[in-house]
């Protein structure tokens, strides 16, 4: 093993990490989200990167190639930003009203707001 | 938006071609990379693009309310009745090859109809969601 | 694509974070073309960087555009987030080497997909035969989470008649 053939986990474990702490330290609530989608693309990589096989081609069946790449976690990964996209856009639709309620979008204003409405209750 | 003459011109020519590219993406999925995802959003780029030079209420009535959410439905209920008919024909639930009497003919006319149905759901989503985004008055008229 | 990543947590402009996020995107689509996986490669380039990039940007229209001072240093986060990629990285070194043909991924379905599908299913393209037909399912499934979100959206984002002032004391 040698740092050629596993660079690709590497490299995929720097985004995922990247947006995870996007997600845990920064309070802005579109910039968690922001974190969150760099999170699952870091995630597709690590599902594609171990399907490619060198000196193979996309898997779409051609007499010219025999060597294809692996079919199954492109499929999957499809599906997964399909997803993605569906929760951001619902994410982004619950930030927006969120800011119509609370006048902000930093999360250290809301939980101050929420503690001081739930004092005056 | 609407007094930039070069972007106006530019995307008079640029949502044709997507439109068509979508559909070619949608068609073409079978032999080569795409299929109804790509072609949906691709589609619903095109309308976007459309409402952002010339404006939302030009969107509106080319692509109308009701029509997206006909559409955002209708993908749905085209794919689930793909299966249904599997059903009725003898089959299981979305099994392609009882739809022709050919079983490599009817899983092309299954995948077909199928790939149509999400073309038509991702389009109608992504571009209902646009225009819930768009229609809301922005902040400057809040009074904040 | 590490270097987008930094600028996007250091950045506090939203308007930028936006933009690198569309850049990243790009970025990743060409990652993907580069490992064969052209299907999700055009996806990607789609979803991430247009749709999502108008998403954002409409966003940023309705709230406001800086980010704020965080008011802590963030150095529990930055160690949680580090002593998880350390075990990550641990972990990887148990996997299968980048594009070995012995790996198990490459052993059990995949073969037979590829072998069978332009045979059974008369579609060259495996990636649309294996999401339409062998894994119809899924593909049900994931058009009603299409759906399911779309009908969230509206239900959120729904205008009553009458305009919103009226909600609003």
């Amino acid at each position: 093993m040698n740092i050629a053939s596993h660079y690709s986990y590497w490299a995929t474990i720097f985004l995922t990490v990247g947006g995870l702490y996007i997600v845990i330290a920064r309070g802005n609530l579109v910039k968690k989200l922001i974190g969150l989608a760099i999170f699952q693309t870091s995630v597709y990589l690590l599902y594609i990167a171990p399907g490619k096989l060198i000196g193979g081609t996309a898997p779409i069946v051609s007499a010219r190639y025999e060597v294809y790449s692996n079919p199954l976690p492109h499929v999957l990964i499809l599906t997964a930003i399909v997803v993605g996209i569906a929760t951001l856009a619902l994410g982004l639709a619950i930030v927006v009203r969120i800011r119509e309620a609370y006048g902000s979008i930093e999360e250290d204003e809301i939980v101050a707001a929420d503690a001081g409405r739930g004092e005056r209750e | 938006m609407r007094d930039y003459l070069v972007l106006r011109v530019i995307a008079k020519l640029m949502i044709v071609f997507m439109l068509v590219f979508a559909l070619y993406v949608q068609f073409h999925g079978d032999f080569g990379p795409g299929g109804g995802f790509q072609a949906g959003v691709i589609a619903a780029a095109a309308i976007i693009f459309y409402a952002i030079i010339y404006g939302l209420p030009a969107a509106r009535k080319v692509v109308p309310d009701w029509l997206v959410e006909t559409m955002v439905a209708a993908g749905v209920l085209l794919y689930a009745s793909v299966g249904v008919a599997g059903m009725l024909l003898g089959g299981n639930y979305l099994d392609y090859f009882v739809l022709h009497a050919d079983p490599v003919e009817g899983q092309h006319r299954g995948i077909f109809w199928v790939e149509v149905g999400v073309f038509i759901t991702v389009a109608g989503v992504m571009l209902k969601i646009f225009y819930l985004f768009a229609g809301r008055p922005g902040e400057e008229e809040e009074g904040k | 694509m590490a270097v987008v990543t930094v600028g996007i947590t250091v950045q506090r402009n939203l308007f930028a974070v936006v933009v690198l996020f569309g850049a990243y995107s790009f970025l990743m689509a060409t990652v993907l073309v580069a490992l064969d996986a052209v299907d999700v490669a055009m996806t990607e380039a789609a979803v991430g960087a247009g749709i999502s990039t108008v998403l954002l940007l409409g966003t940023l229209y309705l709230v406001r555009k800086e980010e704020m001072k965080p008011l802590h240093r963030p150095l529990l986060p930055l160690a949680v987030a580090v002593a998880t990629g350390a075990v990550l990285a641990y972990g990887t070194l148990g996997l299968p080497a980048f594009s070995d043909p012995e790996a198990p991924i490459q052993r059990h379905v995949a073969p037979r997909y590829i072998h069978d599908a332009l045979r059974e299913t008369g579609v060259p393209n495996v990636v649309t035969a294996v999401l339409a037909s062998y894994r119809g399912y899924d593909t049900l499934g994931e058009v009603m989470v299409v759906f399911t979100a779309g009908a969230g959206v509206i239900a959120l984002l729904r205008r009553r008649r009458g305009g919103r002032k009226e909600d609003r004391q």
